[in-house]
């Protein structure tokens, strides 16, 4: 009954897609089409990335992980969350885990939220098409304002946020 | 294609080392990551037809009538609402943007639909709370929005 309980939103959703199948077949079977898509995108990138999140939470150290992302690593930890935002692939939800993960190694919450938002500006896969769809200009004034925002961000969140207030919300365990 | 060929020769290889290297620790990282897997499963199974339902009731020239090149600010507006609730794959988004601007969008409008539509979501909303908590998740999701609306207004100033 809990697990049903957890999908109470898919649910209702699911009654609304009945409701415009009774009102108009065509957007119907357009929704199934893209919905469907997706989730099988999601079934396919998914499983790999929290399988390689599993294995670093059991392998790094936290120290390591501290001297990468800790709150003295300075622009070193500006260039190795950089990194590791923009070879990433796939949509923001994918990185909340990952940023859980980091946070519990002990990234300072500054890196975090630089980490959210560089994984929402500047990812290399995604970048060819910004270029060639909206030219240098438009690209460049994007992910330039973008990360010097997101860095600001990320200092002012860090005052407000410790660390431990994020972490007490741990996806790893059963909920 | 080529991400996901990328990554899952990634995951398998360090996949195979740890578990020559230690079963046991493997054993627990893979009994974690199903457990993560399981709970956002109802989530992302949501977000997913939520967004399936929001992009075929909203076709690409239906947005284009409401952001068009004079449509200002209540364009922005719009644009900022639309790409908040949205979610689709980083990939399709800059296409989608440039299909846009070809069906007459006005280039800041579709910049912050672009913007928000990767960096704000109304419909993880519910799964970002769960795991950062409800204050910070709302937090990031605001200053995503005050980021795309900047970026818009840079936009509108240096590009129009």
């Amino acid at each position: 009954m809990t697990t049903l309980k957890r999908y109470w939103f898919f649910f209702i959703l699911l009654l609304g897609l009945f409701l415009v199948a009774w009102m108009n077949q065509a957007i119907a079977m357009k929704t199934v089409q893209l919905t469907s898509k997706s989730i099988l995108d999601m079934l396919f990138l998914l499983p790999p990335v929290f399988v390689l999140v599993g294995l670093l939470d059991q392998w790094v150290k936290k120290e390591t992980l501290i001297r990468f992302m800790g709150g003295k690593s300075s622009i070193y930890g500006v260039f190795f969350t950089l990194l590791l935002a923009s070879v990433a692939a796939g949509p923001l939800y994918i990185a909340f885990p990952i940023a859980v993960l980091l946070l519990k190694k002990g990234a300072s919450v500054r890196y975090i939220v630089f980490f959210l938002g560089a994984w929402s500006t500047v990812k290399l896969p995604v970048l060819v098409y910004e270029f060639t769809s909206f030219g240098s200009k438009f690209t460049l004034i994007h992910i330039c304002f973008g990360l010097v925002f997101y860095y600001f961000t990320g200092i002012l969140f860090e005052k407000i946020y410790g660390q431990q207030k994020l972490l007490k919300h741990d996806i790893t365990k059963e909920t | 294609m080529i991400n996901a060929i990328v990554l899952y020769s990634i995951a398998t290889i360090y996949l195979g080392v740890s578990f020559i290297k230690d079963k046991h620790k493997t054993k627990v990282a893979l009994w974690s990551s199903w457990k993560m897997f399981r709970n956002v499963l109802p989530d992302l199974l949501a977000i997913m037809l939520f967004v399936g339902l929001a992009l075929s009731l909203l076709t690409p020239s239906l947005i284009s009538s409401f952001i068009g090149g004079n449509s200002g600010l209540l364009g922005i507006l719009y644009s900022t609402i639309i790409g908040s609730i949205a979610l689709v794959p980083s990939f399709i988004v800059f296409p989608l943007g440039h299909t846009l601007v070809q069906n007459g969008a006005g280039l800041p409008q579709v910049a912050v639909f672009m913007s928000t539509l990767m960096s704000v979501g109304l419909a993880t909303l519910s799964m970002e709370q769960k795991t950062f908590g409800r204050s910070f998740a709302y937090a990031r999701n605001i200053s995503a929005i005050i980021m795309s609306l900047l970026f818009a207004l840079i936009i509108w100033v240096v590009m129009t």
